[in-house]
């Protein structure tokens, strides 16, 4: 009992960290534009095919692949933000962009279905299939690589973030719109690009997903997307510290209950979510009281 | 026009569309063609009951499958247990209003704590968490779900009751949302979506009144799941709780005119039969999903306001073409006078 403990710890670390990554992009675009993204999740499923397609017709590596599909989900989220979002205005913005992301959502998971099917595809290479022997733990070669991506993806967002000068106009947009373009920001430039950027890491979360996950459909997106909605609100809206800190620590809870019964784990998640919000309602490192209209 | 005839003319229209729907299945005797009034019917219910909730207080929810679903099972397994069959099943309908209610009073006091995208995203969550339990629990059947016998009715007219059953509950919920919108209580949920913390200053006990709005839409939500559970005979998990299901009842409100009371009734009677044919017409389901999809993006930007506000607005600019639509004030109407003289 006690090593199955051990055990779902350090997989729910490793899984909370590709996670952490799929929930950076999402926080980071609410911090920005205020936004929800609700096609996160079917965006992950989408560069999960998208690296599908990659390895089996053109046998490329799956991680080299990535050079090619994240590029591409960079212009993919530019051009919704460019044409969906950009366009809403006024009172109902906040509504709106949500159902506008949402109609989003459907209209990827219809087209997925059309092209794909709905049979289960998983990615496959020879880390994914192979494990490695420390310490007692059996670690999938494919939990070792995600997670180093993931910190690795994590830690340039985070350079980007804090030491150019692009990512200080994201942050200055981010604490005052109004005031970062009074002092000569171009926030509709900001806020495509971030849109971008939110969405050019699920290609690497989707492709690292797609390995791990046992099995995806493009159904998947709305397992995924209400794990994610819980991970930042859980973190608080916007922080991207949280977004890492509630991953780890909602996933490792998600593996822990699973060593006790499987199906209601992912009950735990959520109702890990609601007990932390009667409590807290801004998440652990809220940035700004949600509660606030 | 004298001020009784204004009154009853003002009560023509909404007379003479409940007749015309009484008398559709007369006219109408194809099962085909009941069928799609029964399940537009229902979607009315719940546009309706959606609508006093969210349209007039501004706290969308993405979790009323919550209540369709629970219905639906609540009848499903009290009909079961307790051996209900025939037209008595109708009779455990109240019972799965006050399930609805019981289930959004817990989950209200969680989710109307927050507000904006936090409330929204809550939704979200509960809804999956229902769903999960649905499958999870073994009362609740798992994955095989809920079902009750076949009704001994015969094939042509099995339709008839529901149809009758259903419009009489989308009537009165209408009646009530139409009501709740002239009232004080009406009046308070819009100051809430207008600013809540101003509403409260002004002495709206917010919570409250966002709990018992919440409440009723929910109890009418479910009534309309046990109808719709007991008009297929079965409930699945994903056919209960369908995230399709929200995001449809949220379209039919938004092309309609949120907040307004024939706004989510005109969008349920658009989008549900549309979305029934298409389902029926290509077979595989996700042709009608993309198009769900892309008509609520051309909703959203190209007629944010629905078709109800945006086409009041049409009428008031044809009927006042040429002149201000509000009479202008005394000094103006004076300016009016002397160029009229000088003319």
């Amino acid at each position: 009992m006690a090593r199955e403990i051990y055990q779902a710890i350090v997989d729910g670390i490793l899984v909370g960290g590709v996670y952490a990554l799929m929930a950076v992009g999402l926080t980071l675009i609410f911090g920005v534009l205020d936004i929800i993204n609700i096609a996160q999740g079917i965006l992950v499923i989408l560069g999960a095919y998208l690296s599908y397609e990659l390895a089996a017709r053109l046998h490329i590596d799956l991680f080299l692949g990535l050079l090619v599909t994240v590029p591409a989900m960079f212009v993919i989220g530019v051009v919704i933000q460019w044409s969906f979002i950009r366009p809403l205005r006024g009172r109902e913005r906040t509504s709106m962009t949500l159902l506008v992301t949402y109609a989003i959502a459907l209209i990827l998971e219809g087209l997925l279905y059309q092209v794909f099917g709905p049979n289960f595809k998983q990615l496959n290479a020879w880390y994914v299939t192979s494990s490695v022997h420390v310490f007692g733990f059996y670690l999938p070669y494919i939990y070792l690589f995600g997670f180093a991506l993931a910190v690795a993806l994590v830690a340039a967002l985070y350079a980007l973030l804090y030491r150019t000068r692009f990512g200080r106009s994201v942050r200055a947009t981010m604490q005052d719109e109004t005031a970062a373009r009074l002092v000569g920001i171009d926030t509709n430039r900001v806020a495509a690009i971030t849109f971008g950027i939110g969405v050019a890491v699920t290609a690497a979360g989707g492709m690292v997903y797609g390995a791990t996950s046992g099995g995806f459909n493009p159904n998947s997106g709305y397992d995924l997307i209400s794990r994610l909605l819980a991970i930042i609100i859980l973190g608080g809206l916007g922080s991207i510290g949280g977004a890492l800190a509630a991953s780890v620590f909602m996933l490792t809870l998600e593996a822990l209950v699973d060593v006790w019964s499987p199906n209601w784990a992912i009950v735990v998640f959520y109702a890990a979510l609601v007990l932390v919000l009667l409590i807290r309602p801004t998440g652990f490192f809220g940035r700004q009281p949600v509660r606030a209209q | 026009m004298s001020g009784l005839a204004k009154r009853s003319a003002k009560f023509a229209w909404p007379l003479a569309l409940i007749a015309a729907a009484a008398v559709f299945p007369v006219v109408f005797p194809n099962p085909v063609v009941t069928n799609y009034g029964v399940f537009t019917l229902i979607f009315v219910i719940v546009a309706s009951a959606w609508n006093v909730f969210s349209g007039y207080s501004g706290y969308i929810s993405l979790g009323h499958a919550v209540f369709f679903g629970s219905g639906a099972y609540a009848l499903g397994i009290a009909a079961t247990d307790w051996h209900v069959t025939g037209t008595a099943t109708f009779a455990l309908l109240p019972l799965t209003a006050i399930v609805g209610a019981l289930i959004a009073v817990p989950f209200g006091l969680v989710a109307l704590r927050v507000r904006r995208h936090t409330f929204i995203v809550i939704t979200i969550a509960v809804f999956f968490i229902f769903q999960l339990m649905a499958y999870n629990f073994s009362f609740t059947g798992g994955s095989i779900g809920v079902s009750s016998p076949f009704l001994p009715w015969q094939a042509a007219t099995y339709n008839n009751p529901f149809y009758y059953i259903a419009l009489g509950c989308a009537v009165g919920t209408i009646a009530v949302a139409w009501l709740i919108r002239r009232s004080r209580f009406g009046l308070q949920l819009r100051a809430i979506r207008d600013d809540e913390d101003r509403a409260r200053g002004l002495g709206v006990r917010a919570m409250r009144v966002k709990l018992t709005a919440f409440a009723l839409s929910g109890a009418v939500t479910a009534v309309a799941g046990g109808v719709w559970f007991f008009y297929l005979t079965q409930v699945q998990p994903p056919s209960g709780f369908d995230p399709l299901f929200d995001l449809s009842v949220v379209l039919m409100a938004f092309l309609g005119g949120l907040g307004t009371v024939s706004g989510p009734i005109l969008g349920a009677l658009i989008i549900e039969p549309g979305q029934l044919y298409l389902t029926a017409t290509f077979t595989n389901g996700y042709l009608s999903e993309i198009l769900l999809g892309a008509v609520f993006l051309a909703v959203v930007l190209f007629m944010p306001r629905g078709i109800v506000p945006t086409g009041g607005e049409w009428v008031t600019r044809m009927r006042t073409r040429g002149r201000p639509a509000i009479t202008p004030p005394a000094p103006v109407a004076a300016d009016a006078e002397t160029a009229e003289a000088r003319q």
